[in-house]
C-alpha cells in the first residue's frame, strides 16, 4: 500500500507525498478503507491514484476494499515527509519551503538549485508541467528545473 | 435564489463557466508560459467546479450529478455572474476577468472555510489556497501591462473600465446562504485598489450595474458557451473516456 506512487511524480509515494491519510480495516469484515486527499483541487492525477491503490490492495488480497476521498483538512505541502523531500530534490525537482501556518499567500524565497545547490535561482513560469509545480531556472549552472509549489 | 443548494450551485457555475473559458487559451496564450498558466488555473476552477456542484446535486436530492449538473441543463437553469461568462476579448480583458473574478473568489472562500456547512468549509478552505495564486497571478499582469508600454497601458485600461460594471453582481445578497456576498466588498477593494494604482490605471467610477446571472438571467454569450461544452454529452449521453 505504502508502495504506490504518485502518478506524476513517480519518484515519491503516495504516502511521502502526504495525500494518503489514512488505512483502516473492519476488525469484523475485514474489508479495507484507505483515505487520500487530493494536492490540488482539479489534479488529474486521482483517478489513476485510485485505481492504483485498489489495484495495490488487490494483489495484497483485498479486492473490495474502498478508497475514499476527502478535502477536510486540506493539503498543505508542509506534509511532505523528510524523505519525499529528500526524493523530489534527488530527482531534480526542488521542495516547497515550509509554510507557516494560516498563511495563505506563500513567500518567494530563494530555491536551491536542486542540482548545484546554488540559491542563485529564478523563476522562469510560476506554473508547471503538474498543477502543483512551477519551473525555475539556476543562475549558477544553468540548469532548469522543477520546484514544487509551497501550498 | 435561496439557500444552500442555490449558492452550491452558483459558485459552481462561477468556476464551471470560468474554466471553460480560461480553457479556451490552451494553445493560444500569448507565450508558452502563459499558456500552461490559464491552463492550469482553468484546471483548478474546474477542480472547484466538480466539488460545488456534486454537493450541489446532493442538497437537491434529484439524483443529479455533476455531470448532469454541468452538460443537462439549459442556460436559464445556469446561475453563474455575468462576468465569467463574458467572451475572452484581448489578453487584457481575460487578465480583467481573472483578476476581479479571483479577488472575489478568495475572500469568499476564505469566508465559505469558516461557515457551519461542513462541506462547504472543506471546500473554501481548500480553494481558497489556489484562489490566492490566481489573484497574485493575474495582479502580475495587471501590474505589468498597465505600467508597461502606451499601448498595454490604454489595452488594460480599456479591459478593465469594460469589465468594471459586472463586479456589482458578485456583492449583491444572497438569501439563505452561508456566507453574505456582502461582506465581502471590503476585502475585494483592499485587493484590487493598491494594484490598479500601482499599475497606473483608473478604478473605474461606479455606475451601470448589469445582473441577473444568479437568477438565469444570462448575456447571449453563455448560450454559446454551453452550446460547445455539451454538445458531446448530449450527442452521447454518458459518455466517458
Amino acid at each position: 500500500m505504502a508502495a504506490v506512487v504518485d502518478p506524476e511524480i513517480r519518484v515519491i509515494t503516495i504516502d511521502e507525498l502526504g495525500i494518503l491519510r489514512a488505512v483502516d480495516e473492519d476488525p469484523a469484515t475485514g474489508r479495507v478503507t484507505v483515505t487520500i486527499t487530493p494536492t490540488y483541487t482539479g489534479c488529474p492525477a486521482m483517478d489513476v491514484i485510485r485505481a492504483d491503490i485498489r489495484r495495490a490492495l488487490s494483489a495484497a488480497g483485498h479486492p473490495d476494499a474502498e478508497v475514499r476521498t476527502v478535502y477536510s483538512p486540506a493539503w498543505s505541502t508542509d506534509w511532505i515527509s523528510e524523505t519525499g523531500r529528500a526524493k523530489l530534490a534527488d530527482a531534480g525537482i526542488a521542495p516547497p519551503d515550509t509554510v507557516r501556518a494560516g498563511q495563505v499567500v506563500p513567500l518567494t524565497l530563494a530555491v536551491r538549485c536542486p542540482r548545484c545547490g546554488s540559491p542563485e535561482t529564478e523563476q522562469i513560469s510560476r506554473f508547471g508541467s503538474t498543477a502543483c509545480k512551477a519551473l525555475w531556472r539556476c543562475r549558477s549552472c544553468s540548469e532548469p528545473f522543477d520546484h514544487l509549489k509551497a501550498l | 435564489m435561496n439557500g444552500p443548494f442555490d449558492f452550491a450551485l452558483a459558485l459552481g457555475d462561477d468556476a464551471l463557466i470560468a474554466a471553460q473559458r480560461l480553457g479556451d487559451w490552451t494553445s493560444r496564450a500569448p507565450e508558452m508560459e502563459e499558456d500552461v498558466a490559464l491552463t492550469n488555473i482553468a484546471l483548478d476552477q474546474l477542480g472547484a467546479a466538480r466539488l460545488l456542484l456534486t454537493y450541489a446535486g446532493e442538497l437537491e436530492g434529484a439524483g443529479r450529478d455533476e455531470d448532469a449538473l454541468a452538460y443537462l441543463r439549459d442556460d436559464r437553469e445556469f446561475r453563474n455572474c455575468l462576468l465569467v461568462e463574458l467572451p475572452n476579448g484581448d489578453f487584457a480583458v481575460t487578465v480583467a476577468k481573472l483578476f476581479f473574478l479571483s479577488a472575489y473568489q478568495l475572500p469568499l472562500y476564505a469566508a465559505l472555510a469558516g461557515c457551519g456547512d461542513e462541506r462547504l468549509a472543506a471546500i473554501g478552505a481548500k480553494a481558497r489556497k489556489e484562489s490566492a495564486y490566481h489573484l497574485d497571478h493575474a495582479s502580475l499582469w495587471v501590474r505589468r501591462l498597465g505600467d508597461g508600454t502606451a499601448e498595454s497601458h490604454r489595452r488594460m485600461q480599456a479591459a478593465v473600465d469594460q469589465v468594471w460594471p459586472y463586479v456589482h453582481e458578485l456583492f449583491a445578497p444572497f438569501p439563505g446562504a452561508p456566507v453574505d456576498p456582502t461582506t465581502l466588498r471590503a476585502a475585494f477593494d483592499a485587493a484590487v485598489d493598491p494594484v490598479l494604482a500601482e499599475a497606473t490605471l483608473a478604478r473605474p467610477a461606479d455606475g451601470w450595474a448589469p445582473a441577473g446571472g444568479r437568477d438565469g438571467l444570462h448575456t447571449e454569450h453563455l448560450s454559446y458557451l454551453l452550446t460547445e461544452m455539451q454538445v458531446l454529452h448530449r450527442a452521447h449521453p454518458g459518455a466517458q473516456w
